[in-house]
């Protein structure tokens, strides 16, 4: 039996939201290479409502399905919705993760949480 | 779609003509060799036929053969059984940093038990000194195991030498030869060694099964308690068919050894020629020379194992990886490390290990479907733009 779902497979296969925002309002970079895996998030801001989202990921299979499908839960969210997406929902929304992979991989949400933080910063909020 | 296993370092295939020997046993030979009936006896002949054979292929006497239930229990056997039989001489053991985890988590077995263990370091190919070896030697030490290849870069270890060292010192040596034994000549008489581990799924052979090469004299200690099978150092009945099955492979393995090596080279030096040119930033890990003959490992700068692992294979391509993330404990391949390569660059090990099916074709293909995966994961990596804008920042 394959280790990954359906969905993890197909957001692993076909990531959404892939790439860099020259001009982003918040920049958030979560994990490290050494402990293999790495997640970069890119948001642009309008109106409070995150107008794109985009990533880069270093990371196995789980590591970009798991940016691929936080770009998609978070793209014309508000700032507070935005926050409200959790590593659980991550692994839900993916139909589960493998348990050794729930940790280290799901490093999405903390990314996506870490470039609203540098948006606010920016704010002088 | 076109499917080419390059997996061989976790198992090979089993040779028709392996399988067909072993079919009897699994069928109407059922008997227990230990019996003394007709049934017995047929399957007692079977077992030393096999046992004849697969000391031949090492250069060995059949009784010096213990079959064990695979290559990890032939290492646990060593460790632990030539380690207590010698705890009254000294509780002091030496293997080497690139061991696999039977013969390193066996060792930490034996620190529980309140042995101490030295860790020899291997240089960037991941060669042991032997120098080293020699320094590592004391009074109290008992017992030296350091691999013949490691079959994750495929570095094969000056044995011999080493094991000159250890004699000098009389401590007894073994090696764990999984990687080598009905790959490349092995003869335990020119290696110098008391003790070799070997197993059959290496050799286009069974699972299941695996062999303890023990010279004659040399004690252990069984830690299966029960009958009297395998001299009484490996109680419980004998894997018939499994064992049968490696009679055959190492018979098929001594006869064919040369033409398996030449063609393995052959595709693995294409391989390895060719892959550098399609790819930038692909390092070879391993010895460049003194490497086994179906081994091409790399690691792939900017990009994951897994990631690329899980790719090829949706292009039916088979292969493996030393990264943290393909590993179920999620810890880069200790031997990497060893080797010295940063764990970043560690994470982008990729493992080709070809076998006798694998033709010049299936490396085109390799070439071929490999360059567009990297790129595309290169574009999605975070540490290949830095590494982009670190080079356009320094022009």
């Amino acid at each position: 039996m394959p280790i990954y779902s359906d969905t993890v497979m197909d957001h692993f296969t076909n990531p959404r939201n892939v790439g860099e925002i020259e001009d982003a309002d918040g920049i958030g970079e979560e994990g490290n290479p050494v402990c293999g895996d790495m997640m970069t998030f890119y948001i642009k801001v309008d109106n409070n409502h995150l107008s794109d989202v985009k990533f880069k990921t270093f990371g196995c299979g789980a590591a970009i399905a798991v940016s691929s499908i936080v770009s998609e839960m978070a793209m014309g969210k508000t700032i507070e919705e935005a926050r409200k997406i959790t590593p659980a929902l991550v692994a839900k929304e993916l139909e589960g993760l493998p348990k050794n992979k729930f940790h280290c991989s799901n490093l999405g949400a903390q990314a996506l949480n870490k470039a609203i933080d540098d948006y606010l910063k920016k704010q002088g909020k | 779609m076109k499917r080419v296993y390059l997996d061989n370092v976790a198992t090979t295939s089993i040779l028709p003509e392996v399988l067909e020997e072993m079919l009897p046993y699994l069928k109407d030979a059922y008997g227990n060799p230990q019996s003394l009936h007709e049934w017995g006896d047929a399957a007692r002949e079977a077992l030393d036929d096999a046992r004849s054979k697969v000391a031949a292929l090492i250069g060995a006497q059949p009784e010096e053969i213990i079959f064990t239930g695979s290559g990890t229990e032939a290492n646990n056997l060593a460790i632990k059984g030539l380690a207590q039989a010698r705890e009254s001489q000294g509780k002091h053991i030496v293997i080497s940093a690139i061991e696999h985890y039977s013969v390193l988590h066996t060792a930490k077995t034996l620190e529980k038990w309140g042995f101490e263990v030295t860790h020899l370091p291997v240089d960037k190919y991941g060669l042991v000194d032997p120098k080293e070896a020699a320094k590592s030697i004391r009074d109290d030490t008992v017992l030296v195991s350091i691999m013949h290849a490691n079959s994750e870069v495929g570095t094969i270890q000056p044995i011999t030498e080493i094991a000159n060292v250890v004699k000098r010192n009389g401590a007894v040596f073994h090696t764990d030869a999984v990687a080598t034994a009905g790959t490349i000549p092995v003869d335990v008489n020119e290696l110098g060694v008391d003790a070799l581990s070997f197993a059959p799924n290496q050799f286009y052979g069974p699972k299941g099964v695996g062999a303890l090469w023990l010279k004659k004299g040399v004690r252990v200690i069984p830690f299966l308690d029960g009958g009297v099978q395998e001299g009484g150092r490996r109680a419980g009945t004998e894997n018939v068919p499994a064992i049968v099955g490696m009679g055959k492979a190492a018979e098929l393995a001594t006869e064919e050894m040369e033409s398996r090596m030449v063609h393995l080279s052959a595709i693995r030096d294409k391989l390895i020629g060719e892959l550098p040119s399609r790819i930038e930033h692909a390092i070879l890990t391993g010895h460049p020379t003194q490497r086994l003959p179906g081994n091409a490992s790399f690691c792939i700068e900017f990009i994951e194992g897994e990631s690329m692992l899980m790719l090829l294979s949706q292009q039916g391509i088979a292969v493996s990886s030393g990264s943290a993330c393909t590993s179920r404990a999620l810890k880069a391949s200790h031997v990497l490390t060893a080797m010295g390569l940063p764990p970043e660059i560690a994470q982008g090990s990729l493992l080709f290990s070809l076998g006798l099916e694998n033709t010049e074709d299936d490396i085109d293909y390799v070439l071929a479907e490999l360059p567009p995966i990297v790129d595309r994961l290169r574009q999605m990596s975070p540490l290949y733009s830095k590494f982009l804008k670190g080079q356009q920042g320094g022009s």
